[in-house]
C-alpha cells in the first residue's frame, strides 16, 4: 500500500498556533500504530482562520481538518483520518471550503499545495515556465505584456509597473538593480510573508523576469526581521534556485545572468518606504530620501533600480506565462487583475483572499469575513496599513478599487483589512497613529518628526477636555501641515486615520470616553 | 534562550569576512553581532568602524537607529508582545498590561530573566493578538494562553539548574 500522504502547513501563522507540536504528534502517532506515511509541510492556504489546518490526500484528492491541537492527534488516527474518516474536526475536501473555493487565485495558485521548498512540485505546476518564455522575448515585448495587464503596484501606492519597468528599461547604465521590497511592517497586512514561505520560487522567478526585461543582473530582497520563519525558507529557496541553475551565471544556459541577495531588515516601518529601503539595503541609516531622482533613474547604489513589492513581483510569472488579457479580464475600471487581501483584527475568518478588484468590503469582511470574531457590531475598518483612512460600517458598499478609495480619502494600500467592532474607542485610534508616527518617524523632515509628537499631545488635551474647540482646530491644521510638507508618505498620509475618526467617529473625542481600544 | 557572553573581536572578524569586508553589509553583521553576544557592544562599534572602513560615527549611526540593535545585554529572555491595529483590535492592549503586572515591569525594561518589548506587527495579524517569544511567533495570545509560555521559560530556567 502506497503511503499516506499528510500535510501539516509550515508557515508562521499555522506554527504560532501550535501546526509543529501537532506535525510531531502526527509522526509519533503514525510509528506508534505502524501506519506509514509521508509527511509534508505544505505552504498554507490562507485560511488562518482554520490552522493548523491538516489535510490527508485519499485517492488523489486532498482531506481537511481544521483547528487540529497536538492532543487531537491520537483521536483522528482512532478515526481513520488517513483514509479520510470521519471525526469533529473534518471538514471534508480542501477545495471544496467555500472561503477557499470562491476565491480567484491568480498569484496565490500555488500556494498550500504542495512542500514551497520542492523543486520537483514547482516544476510540475507551471513553476519556471514563464522565466523560459520571458527568456525568447525581448525586454520590450515583456515591458509590454505587464503594460497591457494593467499591474499596479501592490505595495501600496498602485503606480503602473509597467511604466516602472519601461523606465529601467530605457535607462542606460553599467548595472542595474531589482530591489523587492518584502519590510511588510503595514499591520493587518501578511501577504508577502504568506507568499515568501508558501511559494518562494515564484517571487524568485518573478524577479528573474524583471531583471531580464530591464537589464538588470542582480536583485536584492529586503525582509523584515520580525518574519524570522520567512527568513529561513526564503534563503533555502535560494539556494535551492542556485544550485539547480536557476540563479546565477549563465541560468539554464542562456547566458542570462541574475542572483538575488537576501537582506535584513532591523525593526524600522519606515524602511518599507522605497527610498528608506535602498538606504538601508546600503547599510545605512534607514533615512529616507528627497525625490526627485527617481529610484528608476538614480536607486540602489545610484544605479537604475526597479523597486516592487513582493505581491507585484509573485503576480508576473502568470502573466507573462498565461497572457496580459487574461490578467485584466479580472478586476474594474483602472484596477485590473487581483488582490490578495487580508482579512486581520477583529474578525471570525481571518486570513488571506486573493480576489478580482471590485469585490466590496462588505463581501469580503461579511462574506469571507464571517464578521467579528467577538460576535459585536463592526463599528469601523482599517483599510491599507497604520496610514489608511477608518471607514465607518455604513460604507461598507464600497468596491475594492484604487480610485473609488482615492475618493473618499482612504486607500487599497497592500490590501490589509482591519476590523474594529463596536467595543473600540476610535479617539484612541487616532492617538495611536500620531504615536506610531512619532515613534517611527526617520526624522528627516519636521512636520513628520514634530508634528507627530505634538499630535499626540494635542488628542491628550482634546480628550482631557482642555479648551476643546480650539485644540480640534488646532489638530486639524496640524494634519494639514504634516500632509501638504512631509516628504514620504509615512508623515503625509499619518493625518489620514485621525481625520477619518474626526470625520465619522467624533463622538469618541468625548472627555473621558477614552477607553481601552 | 539567550546567555550573554564575553566580547571576541574574532566573531566580529568572521562575520565581516563573511559579507566579504562590504560596508553596505554593515546591517547583516549587526544581526550576526546580536545573535552571538545578545547585544552590540561599545568594542563592536570601534572594530567594525574599523574593519569596514567606515566612520564610528556611521557605525554608531545605523546601531542607534534600528530597533534590532540594542546596546544593553538584554535578559535571557526576550518577550515581545505587538502594539499595531490589528492586535489591538483583539486585544493586545489589556494583554499588554497583564503582562506588565505579572512580569512586574514595563517595555522596554529587563525584570530577572525577562525583556519586555513592544513590536510593530508580527504578520500574524488574522491570529491577533500576537506575541513573540525568543524568536518564535505565538498566535491567538490570551492572558492564560501568555501565562502558560511564560511559565515554560521559567519550567526551562529551573531544568537547567539540574
Amino acid at each position: 500500500m502506497a503511503r499516506s500522504k499528510v500535510y501539516v502547513p509550515r508557515e508562521t501563522s499555522a506554527v504560532s498556533v501550535g501546526a509543529d507540536d501537532v506535525a510531531i504528534s502526527i509522526a509519533r502517532c503514525s510509528k506508534k500504530s505502524g501506519e506509514d506515511i509521508e509527511l509534508i509541510r505544505n505552504g498554507s492556504w490562507g485560511a488562518s482562520w482554520l490552522e493548523p489546518l491538516v489535510e490527508v490526500e485519499v485517492d488523489g484528492q486532498r482531506i481537511a481538518y481544521g483547528n487540529v491541537a497536538p492532543a487531537d492527534v491520537r483521536g483522528l488516527f482512532e478515526q481513520g483520518f488517513l483514509a479520510g474518516g470521519d471525526h469533529a474536526k473534518r471538514l471534508g475536501p480542501t477545495r471544496e471550503i467555500p472561503y477557499l473555493s470562491k476565491q480567484q487565485r491568480w498569484t496565490f495558485f500555488r500556494a498550500g499545495l504542495n512542500n514551497p521548498l520542492s523543486l520537483q512540485d514547482f516544476l510540475a505546476t507551471s513553476g519556471f515556465k514563464a522565466l523560459e518564455k520571458a527568456l525568447t522575448m525581448s525586454g520590450e515585448e515583456i515591458v509590454d505584456t505587464i503594460a497591457a495587464s494593467g499591474l499596479r503596484g501592490r505595495g501600496g501606492a498602485g503606480f503602473p509597473t509597467g511604466i516602472k519597468w519601461r523606465a529601467v528599461l530605457e535607462a542606460q547604465a553599467e548595472q542595474k538593480y531589482i530591489a523587492c521590497n518584502a519590510d511588510e511592517g503595514d499591520s493587518g497586512t501578511f501577504s508577502d510573508r504568506m507568499l515568501m514561505e508558501s511559494d518562494p520560487l515564484c517571487l524568485i522567478e518573478g524577479m528573474a523576469i524583471a531583471g531580464f526585461a530591464t537589464g538588470a543582473s542582480k536583485g536584492y530582497v529586503y525582509l523584515r526581521s520580525e518574519y524570522p520563519l520567512t527568513y529561513r525558507i526564503f534563503g533555502k529557496a535560494l539556494e535551492l534556485a542556485r544550485d539547480n541553475g536557476w540563479l546565477g551565471k549563465n541560468i539554464q544556459g542562456t547566458g542570462f545572468d541574475f542572483d538575488i541577495e537576501l537582506h535584513l531588515g532591523a525593526g524600522s516601518y519606515v524602511c518599507g518606504e522605497e527610498t528608506a529601503m535602498l538606504e538601508s539595503l546600503e547599510g545605512k541609516r534607514g533615512i529616507v530620501r528627497s525625490k526627485p531622482p527617481l529610484p528608476v533613474h538614480a536607486g540602489l547604489f545610484g544605479k537604475p533600480t526597479v523597486v516592487n513589492n513582493v505581491i507585484t513581483l509573485a503576480s508576473v510569472p502568470n502573466i507573462i506565462r498565461l497572457g496580459a488579457e487574461r490578467y485584466a479580464s479580472y478586476g474594474v475600471n483602472r484596477s485590473k487583475g487581483t488582490l490578495a487581501f487580508q482579512l486581520a483584527g477583529n474578525i471570525k475568518r481571518g486570513g488571506l483572499v486573493e480576489a478580482a478588484f471590485g469585490v466590496t468590503l462588505r463581501e469580503l469582511i461579511e462574506g469571507f469575513g464571517g464578521g467579528t470574531a467577538s460576535g459585536r457590531p463592526v463599528k469601523a475598518v482599517q483599510v491599507g496599513g497604520p496610514l489608511g483612512a477608518y471607514i465607518p460600517a455604513e460604507q461598507l458598499e464600497i468596491p475594492l478599487d484604487y480610485e473609488a478609495f482615492a475618493e473618499i480619502g482612504a486607500m487599497i494600500g497592500h490590501g490589509g483589512i482591519v476590523v474594529f467592532d463596536e467595543l473600540s474607542n476610535m479617539a484612541q485610534m487616532a492617538r495611536f497613529a500620531m504615536e506610531f508616527c512619532a515613534i517611527e518617524s526617520c526624522g528627516k523632515c519636521t512636520p513628520c518628526r514634530i508634528g507627530s509628537t505634538r499630535g499626540v499631545e494635542v488628542i491628550d488635551r482634546i480628550l482631557a477636555g482642555e479648551e476643546k474647540e480650539n485644540n480640534y482646530d488646532l489638530l486639524v491644521e496640524l494634519c494639514d501641515t504634516m500632509e501638504g510638507a512631509s516628504l514620504c508618505a509615512m508623515g503625509g498620509m499619518t493625518p489620514f486615520p485621525v481625520r477619518s475618526v474626526l470625520k465619522y467617529f467624533a463622538e469618541d473625542f468625548a472627555p473621558h470616553k477614552g477607553g481601552d481600544a | 534562550m539567550r546567555i550573554a557572553l564575553d566580547y571576541e573581536p574574532g566573531v566580529t572578524s568572521a562575520l565581516v569576512a563573511r559579507h566579504g569586508g562590504r560596508p553596505e553589509m554593515l546591517i547583516q553583521i549587526l544581526h550576526g553581532v546580536i545573535e552571538h553576544f545578545s547585544f552590540v557592544p561599545e568594542a563592536a562599534i570601534r572594530q567594525l568602524a574599523e574593519e569596514l572602513n567606515l566612520s564610528r560615527a556611521d557605525v554608531h549611526g545605523v546601531v542607534s537607529y534600528y530597533d534590532d540593535f540594542r546596546t544593553e545585554a538584554p535578559g535571557k529572555h526576550i518577550v515581545k508582545i505587538c502594539q499595531a491595529e490589528a492586535c489591538q483590535a483583539m486585544g493586545s492592549r489589556a494583554l499588554t498590561q497583564h503582562a506588565k503586572e505579572t512580569l512586574g515591569i514595563d517595555l522596554h525594561e529587563t525584570g530577572g530573566d525577562i525583556t519586555l518589548d513592544p513590536v510593530y506587527c508580527l504578520g500574524n495579524c488574522a491570529c491577533s493578538p500576537a506575541v513573540m517569544i525568543d524568536g518564535r511567533t505565538y498566535g491567538r495570545v490570551s492572558e492564560e494562553k501568555f501565562d502558560e509560555l511564560i511559565g515554560a521559560l521559567n519550567d526551562t530556567a529551573a531544568g537547567n539548574l539540574d
